[in-house]
Formats: structure tokens, C-alpha cells, sequence
């Protein structure tokens, strides 16, 4: 029998006891909202952690996966808008729909005139006008639609079906837009997804926002339908552990999956092709096929977290997606925990996010101090917007964080260990 | 006293060594050969002399100086230049451009250093204001060569010069070192085209297995039965 | 014949269409273009894609906005912004900045001869640092640089009505056109320059040549630094200086850069004009060129008030689409580029 892991129980019963520090000092419905809220990260977590760590993908667009598959669980849970469906609107939205349709097929048509024989020089310029007329003539069709939506209705509302199947769908529109996302980056340098990415989910969330007739935008969405009975009916502290058993049994279903496909016959390509990518290429082991599995599949599972973490917070608002937040607060988990292993990423979850929810009130505590002993010191009077600026020494910790782990722990805390064999 | 005196070398990439107690020696204004068959450790020599990689045990001393493990930026200005096998211009800047780079270190007026090299390879004088990169094989080489050759180095190290290159084109490659030579620069080349090669070494050194096999002039090599029956084949 | 040819011409259209859309264009174009260059310099040098450049801008611009808070309180000097005759400081502290930068954060990862990839992140990480620092520092609202009023516009007269420049406008399309040239001469006649060509093309000759590696990265910085303050403090004198002005902008900047192809200079200043006029059509509304032809439609054709491609809250989609289009159809670039994996 091999040696106890000593170095993961030390750090896991620190982190215990951290967090029965939190229950203790904050209460009980404060400490389960922010497990809850932890155990979504985690789920996200583990997502980017098989896309850097098994497949080395440097996915800067998670707030966009996040947003997406938030959205897309929104509109199959939320209840039915009666207004809407009864109207003759779904009518002229389908026909809006169908006249997008037409028009792409009309561009696609146009690219493949080469067949024809057309030249190269002319194919291009007839798709980019087609492009622009297919475009022009869709919008004109599609804005009046929705424009009809937003005064009649209000929104096109949701489904009306149940929470896991909104939760499955938000992962599977999470996953296509990855697969979309690896297809055209993918076998490019990395630096080209990271910018994609990123470019993705600021225009994932522009659209959210604006499209009120989809999404009421800055208006938002509220209650968002929960899995399990709502703090109204049951408590704070009882609804929010249900919660709890359910994101937890998710992760340690995706866990015990991830830790078996690990150690399997694909695994075992996945990390050959990780570690000696031009042996593995020799062999003929379709790298990149490879890796678009896992950038999707990672996308599946950031896309089931965040629905999962939208629905918990109960209401649906665009705006409330920051990249700090929703990307770079879960680089730094990663990072830290230590990428590609699975238990360290759920070790640097959970700690980063305990440090980050009480960093709050010690940022505006301690600048607050400063503040008084400014004044007492020094005679200066803070300015007015203090607070916000206190919130902003977080960003700064936030990215010293990375930069540090990176130069000193690039493994992180928990480092991958070397698979074994018995 | 020598110029360079390369002994029990011990080198390689990381792990395991390539180089396993090689001497190389040659005097100022020789030629030097090195050949052998694929893997004999013939560019790892080069590379170790020139600090690319790391030598774990042996001496270099050129000119009596120890320049064992010195980086190359302060071997260029110890008197060395290296010609690599591949890759050896830079592609977007024109052959005159490709020169000026040569003499960086350089703080003089160079302009005859630049109009020495193109004595030496008329054919760029010609070119000199287009891309390196838009060269055919042999011409690229010269560029390679006269950027070594701007910082008037004691020892010019040629890795392969006449790789992929036509037979014309080799042929007057050669032709260049002989000169080069002759106007008072060491030459230490690896070459696979043997017979050639060690046509025109004063000095030829014969490695395999990252070991010295055969060592004498050039002319004793060729004459060696043995050497000829190992290392030089039915061909080249 | 002149006064009746000239007069025939749509005079109020054809001004629209220079205001908002040639010199729209032009204006965002040099922001975008003297953004890219930086940009593109990082990458060919220095192989990654230096996301903290927004902030770069920032906090060129803000360095700028304390001087001029410092020395002239806000007043224009010798009838110029104060903000652009103190710029050149702005210029050298963000230079030295960049460079004291890279030496405490990427130099020592490329030592440890990391994967390309975590520089990247590393350099989200300053970004995140730069953030936090001068919104600490200035706040979260947003600051005017010209505390001194109103700008000087000057008015060209065309065909009975007005061309509009203001004076940062003019500054900034002057100042761009200068950089361009500057940097020309820099590249293709100093030695540092073709010195950064040298090693951006193959940087182990480059080393094997004797050519000073920690030179060319530090040249580059500078560069790269000063180009980007100067981007910053001139995008601020025409809008306002607000916080995420860098994070907005990072993405049609890197658009610019990878479609004029990775490290070429000239490819980014081309690529920061294309996507900035590539932006400002797009949102342009044509309605106001096609109305006049009102009159000659039959009657069931009604140009409506606003026909634009894309909507003004979905600008961003554009340099995306450029950079997406890119991509899957170039991703050399237009002026070839390096695509190393």
C-alpha cells in the first residue's frame, strides 16, 4: 500500500477548518450560499482544468460559455409567457428565423461557387455580396419581429420544462459554441483561442444584454426556477444545502468520470499527446480532433456550472457578467490548485473562493480604516467613491496572484502526479 | 601554439551524452574537417564549441584562452563565427542588411569588411539590396557565410555548408572556403560530401559514436583504406 | 458650368459622409493602428500576445493626466492641449514602465523556458495588476483631460457646409502619420532597428550573430510603451478618459495586428486602419446618402430612417468578425505574417 498522501490531507483539513472558520464567523445561511456558490465554481473549475491541463487550451472566453449556457437553461426552465405564444408571434419570429436560414444558405451556396468554376477572386467577392444582401434583407425581417416581441410581450419567456434538462441544454450549447470556437482556432497558436475567446464571450454578452425581446436585458429575469425548494418555502439554510447535495453529487459524478477517463486507454493518448506532442503526431494520433473532444467537453462542464450558478443566484442579468468574476477569478483557481489535477482544482475552488467572498468586507473594512486614520493622521479626506476603489484592490490581488503563482508554483498547489503503473 | 584545442569533450542534449571524449585540433589559418556517418556527433561538436549546448566535461581553449562553456554572444567577440546548417540567414532583410548584422558587434566603419565579402561572392554584390530569403540554396549560403565573416573572426565554423546545394554550387562553395582561407581565417567545418571535404582539410578528423576514429591531413584520410572502406562509401 | 456641377452635387450628404464616415474612420483607425504596431512589435520579438496593452494605453494617459494636473493645471500651452505637449513624459515613463515590467514579470519565465502560452497568461495577470492600480488611484468614473473647456474645432468649408476636425483629432491623424514615418526610418536605416527585424525574423542567428537579445527586447518595450501612451493620451483628449478604455480596445487592436500579419509593422498599421474604417461603415447610416434618391424610387420602396449593417451596441462584433474572418480564410495575415504554433 503506497504512502498516505500527506501533503493533500494537510492542505484539504486546512481548508476544513478554514471553512468551518466561515460558518462559525458569518452563520450558517451565509456559509451553505457561499459552498453552494463554490461548488458551481468547481464544477466550472474542472471544466478548464481538462482544457489547460489535459489538452493545454488557453480558454479566456469562460464568462461567454458561463453567460451562454445560463441563458439557454434560462429559456428552457422559465415558464411559459402566455402573451407571447398566443400572439401571432412565434409566427413572425419563425418566419424571421427561417429568412436567417435562407440567407446563410445563400452565403454557403455562394462560397462553394468554386466548383462551378468560378475563380477564386470572383467567389469571394460574390459571397461578401451576398453577405451583405442576405444580411440586410434578414434584418429587416428579423428587427420588426422582435421590436413586435418587446411591446407585446415583454419577451419570448421560456419552456417551462425541468431544471436538469435546462441545466443538459446549457451544457450542450456551451459545448457547440466550443466546438464552433475550436474549429476555427484550434491548430492555430494558442494566443489566437485566447483572443478569440475572449472576443467570443464580450459578444455572447453584448448580445445578451441588447436582445431584450430574448432576454428582457438590463431589465433581467427573476426567480430563475430552482432543482430543488426555494428558501421561501423551506428556509435559507435547508434550501441551499438541497442545493448543495445536488451540485455536490454532479461534481462527484464528473469527478469519478474525469479520474476513469483519465487512467484510460484515451487517457493515456490524451497524455501522450500532451507531453511529446511531436511522437505522438508521428504515430498518427489526430492531435487535434483530440483536442477539440476536450475543449467541447470542458465547455459542457463550464457551461453546466454556470448554469447551475446563475440559477442559484435566482435572476438572470447580462450585465452581471464580468470577466474578473466569471474568467479570471477561475484562471486563478486553476492555476493555483494546480491544473490538470482534478482534486487540486477542487482544493484551489474552494479556497480562492473563500478568500475572495471575504475580501470584500476586509477590503472595505481595512480601506475604511485608512480612511479614519487619514483623517486623524493627516488631516486628508478620502474620496467619494472610496469603497468602489477599495473593491478594486481586489483586481490587483487577483492578477498578483497569478503572476506569482505562475513564476514560483507553476504546478500549483497540488501538482498533477505522475500516472503509475502498479 | 594551436588555435583551437578541443579535448576529451563530453557533451550532449540534457540527458545522455552525444560527445563522449572528443579532441579536436587545428592550427591558426588551417582548415578543418570533421566527417563520419549520421550521428556521429559531428554538429554537436560544433555546437559545443560554440556554447550552444552544455559541455559536462573537457577542456576548449582557443588561442590558449579556456572558452569552455562561454555564451556564444561572447565567443563572436572572442574571435569565433558560426554558420549553421539551416536557417542560417535572416529571410526579410536584404543581403546588405543581412551583413550589417554580421558586424553588430562592430562599433568601426565596416564598409570595407562589406565590400571585402562581396569580393569574395561577386554574385551578391548584385543582389544585395533583396530579401535573403528570395535566394536560391547556394546564394543564401554565401549570405551565411559573409555574416560570419563581418566580424573578422579567428575561426569560422561551418556546419554542413554544402548541404542540399547542387554540385555546381558545392563546387564553388569550396572554392570560397579555399579563399576565405587563404586570406588569414581558420576554417572548422562538418560536412557530409566526405571525399571533397578532406580534398582540401590540412587538417581531418573521422567521429563516430561521438568518438575520434581517425584523425590526420586531409590527404592521408582519403588515402587510408580503411577510412575509405568505414566512412567514405561507395559515393560522395 | 462649375457653380451649377458643384451645385448639383448632394453637398450635405457628401459632408456627412466625410465627417462621420472617412474621418470617423480615420480618427479610431490611428488609434487602432498606433495600438497594433506595439502589438505586433511584442509579438514578432518577443513571440506572445501581450494582452496588457489596453492598460498600457491607460496608463499612458494617466500618467499624462497627473501632468498635466502637475504642471499646468489644465491650461493649454502655446494654444495646444496640455495633455499633448507634455505626452512626450507620458511616452517615456510608460516606456520605462514596459520595461521594468518585463524585466520583473516575463523576463524570468522565459529563463524558466516556459510554453509560450503562460507568459500570455502571466501578462493577463499584469493586465489585471494595471486594472486595479489605476482605478485605486483615479477612481471608476471617468476623467477629461482638456479640463481647460471647450476644444478648438476647425471648420473647412466645402461646398456650403462644414467639414469637422477638431484639434485632438487633427493631432492624433498628424501625430500617426509622423509615427509611421518615424518608425520607417527607425526600421530600415539604425542599426537597433534592423537589429529588431533581425531577431524578429530568426532570434537564434540573431544571438549566434552577437546581436545583443536584451537590447532588442528593451528597444522593443520603449517602442511598444511609447506608442501605446501616445495611443492612449490622444484617444482620451477626443473622448474621455475612462477606466475600461483598455479592455474595449484590446480586441480590435489584436484584430488590427493579426490581420496585417504578426510582426509586421507596416501589416499593423494597415490592419488598424482596415478595422477601423471596416468599424465605422459598418455602423454608418446609409439611409442619410440613400434619402435623396427618394424621389426617383416608386412609391412602395421607403428608405427607412436608419439602415446600418450593424447596430451601434454591437460594434464590437466587428473587429471579431475581422479577426474571426481572418482566421479561417488568412491567418498569415495580409503581409504574411508568422502563424508558429
Amino acid at each position: 500500500m503506497s504512502t498516505l498522501p500527506r501533503r493533500e490531507i494537510a492542505l484539504f483539513a486546512g481548508l476544513a477548518v478554514l471553512v468551518a472558520l466561515v460558518f462559525a464567523s458569518m452563520g450558517a445561511a451565509y456559509g451553505t450560499r457561499m459552498m453552494v456558490e463554490a461548488s458551481c465554481y468547481a464544477i466550472i473549475g474542472l471544466g478548464l482544468t481538462i482544457q489547460w491541463g489535459y489538452a493545454g487550451l488557453f480558454n479566456v472566453g469562460v464568462m461567454g460559455f458561463i453567460a451562454l449556457a445560463a441563458f439557454v437553461s434560462l429559456f428552457v426552465t422559465y415558464p411559459v409567457n402566455g402573451a407571447f405564444w398566443d400572439s401571432d408571434m412565434p409566427g413572425q419570429l419563425g418566419h424571421a428565423l427561417l429568412a436567417i436560414a435562407i440567407g446563410a444558405a445563400a452565403v454557403y451556396a455562394a462560397s462553394q461557387t468554386h466548383r462551378l468554376g468560378l475563380p477564386k477572386k470572383w467567389r469571394t467577392l460574390l459571397t461578401l455580396i451576398v453577405l451583405a444582401i442576405a444580411y440586410l434583407w434578414a434584418q429587416s425581417i428579423f428587427d420588426p419581429a422582435t421590436a413586435q416581441v418587446e411591446r407585446g410581450a415583454g419577451w419570448v419567456g421560456g419552456l417551462g420544462l425541468p431544471v436538469w434538462l435546462g441545466w443538459v441544454a446549457g451544457g450542450a450549447a456551451a459545448g457547440a459554441l466550443g466546438w464552433a470556437m475550436g474549429r476555427i482556432t484550434l491548430g492555430l497558436r494558442a494566443d489566437y483561442m485566447a483572443i478569440a475567446t475572449l472576443g467570443i464571450s464580450e459578444i455572447v454578452k453584448a448580445f445578451l444584454k441588447n436582445a431584450d425581446w430574448l432576454t428582457r436585458g438590463t431589465l433581467t429575469v427573476s426567480p430563475i426556477p430552482w432543482p430543488v425548494p426555494t428558501p421561501q418555502e423551506l428556509g435559507f439554510v435547508t434550501s441551499r444545502a438541497a442545493y448543495l447535495s445536488v451540485t455536490a453529487l454532479l461534481i462527484v459524478v464528473i469527478f469519478v468520470l474525469l479520474q476513469r477517463a483519465w487512467h484510460s486507454p484515451w487517457g493515456r493518448m490524451m497524455r501522450a499527446i500532451r507531453d511529446n506532442e511531436v511522437s505522438a503526431a508521428a504515430m498518427g494520433k489526430d492531435i487535434n480532433r483530440r483536442r477539440l473532444e476536450i475543449f467541447v467537453l470542458g465547455n459542457v462542464l463550464i457551461g453546466i456550472g454556470g448554469a447551475a450558478l446563475v440559477t442559484f443566484t435566482s435572476i438572470f442579468d447580462p450585465s452581471a457578467f464580468v470577466p474578473l468574476n466569471h474568467t479570471f477569478l477561475i484562471w486563478v483557481m486553476v492555476i493555483l490548485g494546480g491544473a490538470g489535477n482534478n482534486l487540486g482544482t477542487l482544493f484551489g475552488v474552494v479556497l480562492v473562493y473563500i478568500i475572495w467572498t471575504m475580501s470584500e468586507p476586509a477590503a472595505l473594512f481595512l480601506f475604511g480604516q485608512i480612511a479614519q486614520w487619514g483623517d486623524a493622521l493627516f488631516d486628508w479626506k478620502a474620496p467619494a467613491d472610496f469603497a468602489t476603489r477599495a473593491l478594486q484592490m481586489r483586481v490587483f490581488v487577483i492578477g498578483l496572484t497569478i503572476t506569482l503563482v505562475l513564476r514560483f508554483a507553476p504546478n500549483g498547489l497540488l501538482p498533477e502526479k505522475p500516472v503509475k503503473y502498479e | 601554439m594551436a588555435l583551437l584545442d578541443m579535448s576529451d569533450i563530453h557533451a550532449g542534449y540534457g540527458g545522455a551524452n552525444i560527445l563522449n571524449g572528443v579532441a579536436i585540433a587545428i592550427d591558426a589559418h588551417e582548415i578543418g574537417v570533421i566527417v563520419g556517418p549520421n550521428g556521429a556527433g559531428k554538429s554537436t561538436t560544433l555546437k559545443a564549441l560554440f556554447g550552444l549546448l552544455t559541455v559536462s566535461q573537457g577542456t576548449i581553449l582557443l588561442d590558449g584562452k579556456d572558452i569552455t562553456n562561454r555564451a556564444p554572444e561572447a565567443l563572436v567577440r572572442d574571435g569565433l563565427s558560426f554558420v549553421p546548417q539551416e536557417f542560417n540567414v535572416f529571410p526579410t532583410l536584404s543581403v546588405e542588411e543581412n551583413l550589417e548584422m554580421g558586424a553588430f558587434i562592430r562599433r568601426d566603419d565596416f564598409r570595407h569588411l562589406i565590400d571585402k565579402v562581396y569580393g569574395f561572392f561577386p554574385p551578391l554584390k548584385d543582389k544585395r539590396r533583396q530579401a535573403a530569403g528570395e535566394l536560391s540554396g547556394g546564394q543564401r549560403q554565401m549570405v551565411a557565410m559573409g555574416r560570419a565573416l563581418m566580424t573578422e573572426p579567428k575561426l569560422l565554423l561551418l556546419d554542413e555548408p554544402t548541404a542540399g546545394l547542387s554540385p555546381r554550387y558545392m563546387g564553388e562553395i569550396f572554392e570560397r572556403i579555399i579563399e576565405i582561407n587563404a586570406a588569414g581565417v581558420g576554417i572548422l567545418m562538418v560536412e557530409q560530401n566526405a571525399r571533397q571535404a578532406l580534398a582540401l582539410a590540412h587538417r581531418g578528423f573521422v567521429l563516430a559514436g561521438g568518438r575520434n576514429r581517425f584523425t590526420g591531413t586531409g590527404a592521408e584520410l582519403l588515402a587510408d583504406p580503411d577510412v575509405a572502406k568505414s566512412f567514405l562509401g561507395g559515393g560522395e | 458650368m462649375e457653380a451649377g456641377f458643384l451645385a448639383s452635387l448632394p453637398a450635405q450628404e457628401l459632408v456627412f459622409f466625410i465627417n462621420r464616415g472617412l474621418l470617423a474612420g480615420l480618427i479610431i483607425g490611428s488609434v487602432y493602428a498606433l495600438g497594433a504596431v506595439g502589438v505586433t512589435l511584442i509579438f514578432g520579438i518577443l513571440r506572445f500576445a501581450h494582452f496588457a496593452h489596453g492598460d498600457m494605453m491607460t496608463i499612458g494617459a494617466f500618467v499624462a493626466l497627473v501632468c498635466v494636473a502637475l504642471f499646468t493645471g489644465g491650461e493649454s500651452i502655446a494654444g495646444l492641449p496640455a495633455a499633448f505637449v507634455l505626452m512626450p513624459i507620458a511616452m517615456a515613463v510608460t516606456a520605462l514602465a514596459a520595461i521594468g515590467i518585463d524585466r520583473g514579470f516575463y523576463a524570468p519565465l522565459r529563463r524558466a523556458k516556459v510554453r509560450p502560452v503562460v507568459i500570455v497568461m502571466s501578462s493577463i495577470g499584469v493586465m489585471l495588476m494595471m486594472q486595479g492600480l489605476v482605478r485605486l488611484f483615479a477612481g471608476t468614473g471617468t476623467w477629461q483631460l482638456e479640463a481647460g473647456g471647450a476644444k478648438t474645432i476647425y471648420r473647412l468649408p466645402l461646398l456650403g457646409r462644414d467639414v469637422i476636425l477638431t484639434q485632438p483629432q487633427a493631432l492624433l491623424i498628424g501625430f500617426t502619420a509622423l509615427a509611421a514615418i518615424a518608425l520607417h526610418f527607425f526600421l530600415t536605416r539604425s542599426r537597433m532597428g534592423k537589429a529588431m527585424r533581425a531577431v524578429s525574423d530568426n532570434p537564434d542567428l540573431a544571438r549566434v550573430s552577437g546581436i545583443s537579445i536584451d537590447s532588442v527586447v528593451r528597444a522593443t518595450w520603449a517602442i511598444a510603451g511609447a506608442l501605446a501612451a501616445a495611443a492612449g493620451t490622444l484617444l482620451a483628449l477626443d473622448v474621455t478618459l475612462k477606466p475600461d478604455l483598455a479592455f474595449n480596445i484590446i480586441l480590435p487592436i489584436f484584430a488590427a495586428a493579426i490581420v496585417g500579419g504578426i510582426g509586421q509593422p507596416y501589416g499593423a498599421m494597415a490592419g488598424g486602419m482596415l478595422v477601423g474604417f471596416t468599424e465605422t461603415f459598418a455602423v454608418f447610416n446609409w439611409s442619410v446618402l440613400l434619402r435623396p434618391l427618394q424621389p426617383w424610387l416608386p412609391d412602395f420602396i421607403d428608405i427607412p430612417n436608419r439602415i446600418a449593417f450593424v447596430p451601434t451596441e454591437y460594434k464590437i462584433v466587428v473587429p471579431f468578425f475581422i479577426l474571426i474572418a481572418v482566421l479561417i480564410w488568412r491567418p498569415t495575415g495580409i503581409f504574411k505574417g508568422r502563424v508558429v504554433k
